[in-house]
């Protein structure tokens, strides 16, 4: 398969995102809302309650990590509508790789996740969320990317697996809800309780608030070397898995 | 060359036999009929040969390549129109055509002069703007053939091209079916209920049923294998009926069948048959309510092989087509 070939499928299915992005623009950007809600009056009460100085600053990298997963997951997901609807035959009748295909969906999603993100971020600066730098802000786009590519594929391979609309409320009560709160984005990973910080530990989103944590407020726990090397390696074998998955289906 | 042949073909679900070994081969250009009722295989047979599910047992080439272990190969030179709407609803007409053309790998200029031949075949450049959620189910169906044959395949799989289309659109649908296959050569495979689509378009035809292929041959030849006329009588109990079938069967017509209290009987002639049918009636003692007499169609061809009607389960075609698309909602 030639690389221009491969390359214009991985872009065709970028492209049919963005177009279905295009379309959902206000529904996307309407589900901001929560997190932010949760940023402003969750953030200002625990800070205030506790007496925990910069309590927005300290979640406010943990609230984008969670809209970026739940983004991603769910994009990752949606291959399982796309079963649904009957478009998946569309494109898996196509003589194209289907790993490119995988590819084109993931880069699509995550684009999406990222402007989620970086809407975000943006918002909770004018909200009187104070970031470091600028030049830490434009390099949290990066780390935006591979924890979306990461949990776009993971959703991905989930879709490959499950069947019905009951699966995919499993996945998000099951796996979103857990990832997003045993991952240290409303709380210090330091003084946990062994059960706790090992769960933490385990997480991968744990990482990847740490990462923003690192660029936007300029302090983590865990080294940023270790969040990178966890998160690229996460996004490296989620992604092998699900283009694997993705490339044996049957519809 | 073949374009298509299968060896033995099987799929079975959970023990099931969609498809029961199945040999087929389609020639080069020839444009291919399989006929039967709801839930004969013929979609499984389609997704098969397509690629899009492994075979239990068997084997089949498309083109020369071997299905399983060359599907990659397959799938460049096929198209194929689904039974079922895969269109993104999300999205308009045009864009989805676009996006075929592009995973097809045409040239922009290419892909907008297709766009535009196709669009122009399915009346749809009118509508070619709006989202596809908005389209009527119709409107859905002609826009999956448009795209099916945006990249001119060699071999192109239609399952059940036709269904729910008014009368019009089918005819506009045929010719262009025949166009492709007469001018650019395409071998054409297409699944039907549609008798007179099958008579119409199909240089030869398989009669499926149960996952077998009980009839293959020219529909000509499936008509005059059974006489060219048919007498319709109609006695006055089913068991009139039975027992009347049993006595023409052994009297040697050339075919007979029944169902309730009607009995149809194949004849080469019938105005030289009819008094032999009195005769063997007057014998057996039944009593004849009425006789019709009418030349053959594919759908005695049908009840003959399959003992019933093609059409016995099908309500009507739009509700039909209703219910097809809404399962895939
Ligand atoms: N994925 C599947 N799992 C289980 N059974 C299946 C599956 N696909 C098809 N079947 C069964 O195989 C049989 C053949 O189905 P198929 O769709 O090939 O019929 P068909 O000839 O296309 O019918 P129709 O005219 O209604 O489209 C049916 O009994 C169907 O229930
Ligand atoms: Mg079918």
């Amino acid at each position: 398969m030639g690389a221009m070939l491969s390359f214009q499928t991985v872009y065709t299915m970028w492209l049919r995102e963005m177009l279905r992005f295009k379309r959902a623009k206000s529904r996307i950007v309407g589900s901001l809302a929560t997190p932010l809600f949760f940023l402003i009056i969750l953030g200002t009460a625990m800070g205030s309650s506790y007496n925990i100085e910069n309590y927005k600053e300290f979640m406010a990298p943990g609230i984008i990590a969670m809209v970026l997963l739940f983004s991603s997951i769910f994009g990752g997901v949606s291959v399982m509508w796309d079963r649904e609807f009957g478009f998946l035959k569309e494109i898996l009748i196509a003589p194209v790789n289907r790993f490119c295909i995988a590819l084109g969906k993931a880069f699509g999603g995550v684009t999406t996740a990222m402007i989620q993100g970086v809407l975000l971020m943006i918002i909770t600066n004018v909200f009187g969320v104070h970031y470091k730098s600028l030049l830490g802000m434009l390099l949290s786009i990066p780390i935006m990317f591979i924890i979306g590519i990461g949990f776009i594929s993971l959703g991905i391979a989930l879709a490959t697996k499950i069947e019905s609309h009951e699966g995919f409320q499993m996945v998000m009560s099951f796996l979103t809800m857990p990832l997003v709160l045993l991952s240290g984005a409303f709380f210090p990973l330091s003084k946990l309780p062994d059960w706790l910080r090992i769960a933490v530990h385990l997480n991968p989103l744990t990482y990847g608030v740490e990462a923003l944590r690192f660029t936007l407020i300029g302090e983590s726990e865990i080294p940023i070397v270790v969040c990178l090397v966890v998160l690229t390696s996460f996004a490296i074998t989620t992604t092998a898995i699900g283009g694997w998955l993705f490339g044996r289906m049957e519809v | 060359m073949n374009a298509i042949v299968t060896n033995q073909i099987t799929k079975s679900f959970n023990g099931f036999i969609a498809v029961n070994e199945i040999d087929i081969s389609v020639k080069e250009g020839e444009l291919f009929g399989l006929l039967g009722p709801n839930g004969a295989g013929k979609t499984t047979l389609i997704n098969l040969l397509s690629t899009m599910i492994r075979p239990t047992s068997g084997t089949g080439t498309v083109n020369g390549f071997d299905i399983v272990h060359d599907s990659a190969s397959v799938r460049a030179v096929i198209g194929v129109v689904f039974q079922g709407s895969t269109l993104d609803e999300q999205l308009t007409g045009l864009e989805n055509l676009d996006l075929h053309g592009r995973l097809y790998g045409l040239s922009a200029g290419l892909r907008k002069k297709r766009i535009d031949e196709v669009l122009d075949l399915v009346e749809l450049s009118h509508k070619s703007g709006l989202l596809v959620k908005t389209y009527s189910g119709g409107m859905i169906r002609r826009l999956e053939i448009a795209r099916g044959l945006m990249h001119h395949p060699k071999v192109l799989f239609l399952d059940e091209p036709t269904l729910g289309l008014d009368p019009q659109t089918r005819l506009h649908i045929w010719d262009y079916i025949r166009r492709l296959n007469r001018e650019e050569g395409i071998t054409i495979v297409l699944t039907t209920h549609y008798m007179e689509e099958a008579d119409n378009l199909c240089d030869r035809i398989a009669i499926v049923d149960n996952g077998r292929v009980v009839a293959l041959d020219k529909p000509e030849k499936l008509k005059s294998a059974l006489g060219s006329d048919v007498i319709i009588l109609t006695l006055d109990t089913p068991e009139d009926a039975k027992k009347f079938y049993r006595v023409c069967k052994e009297t040697g017509y050339v075919s007979a069948s029944t169902k309730d209290q009607t009995v149809y009987i194949s004849v080469k002639k019938s105005e030289e048959a009819v008094p032999e049918v009195f005769k063997t009636a007057f014998t057996s003692g039944t009593n004849i309510q009425s006789i019709t007499m009418r030349k053959s169609t594919l759908d005695d061809i049908f009840i003959h092989y399959t003992g019933r009607g093609i059409r016995d389960e099908l309500v009507d075609d739009i509700t039909y087509m209703k219910y097809k698309l809404q399962t895939k909602r």
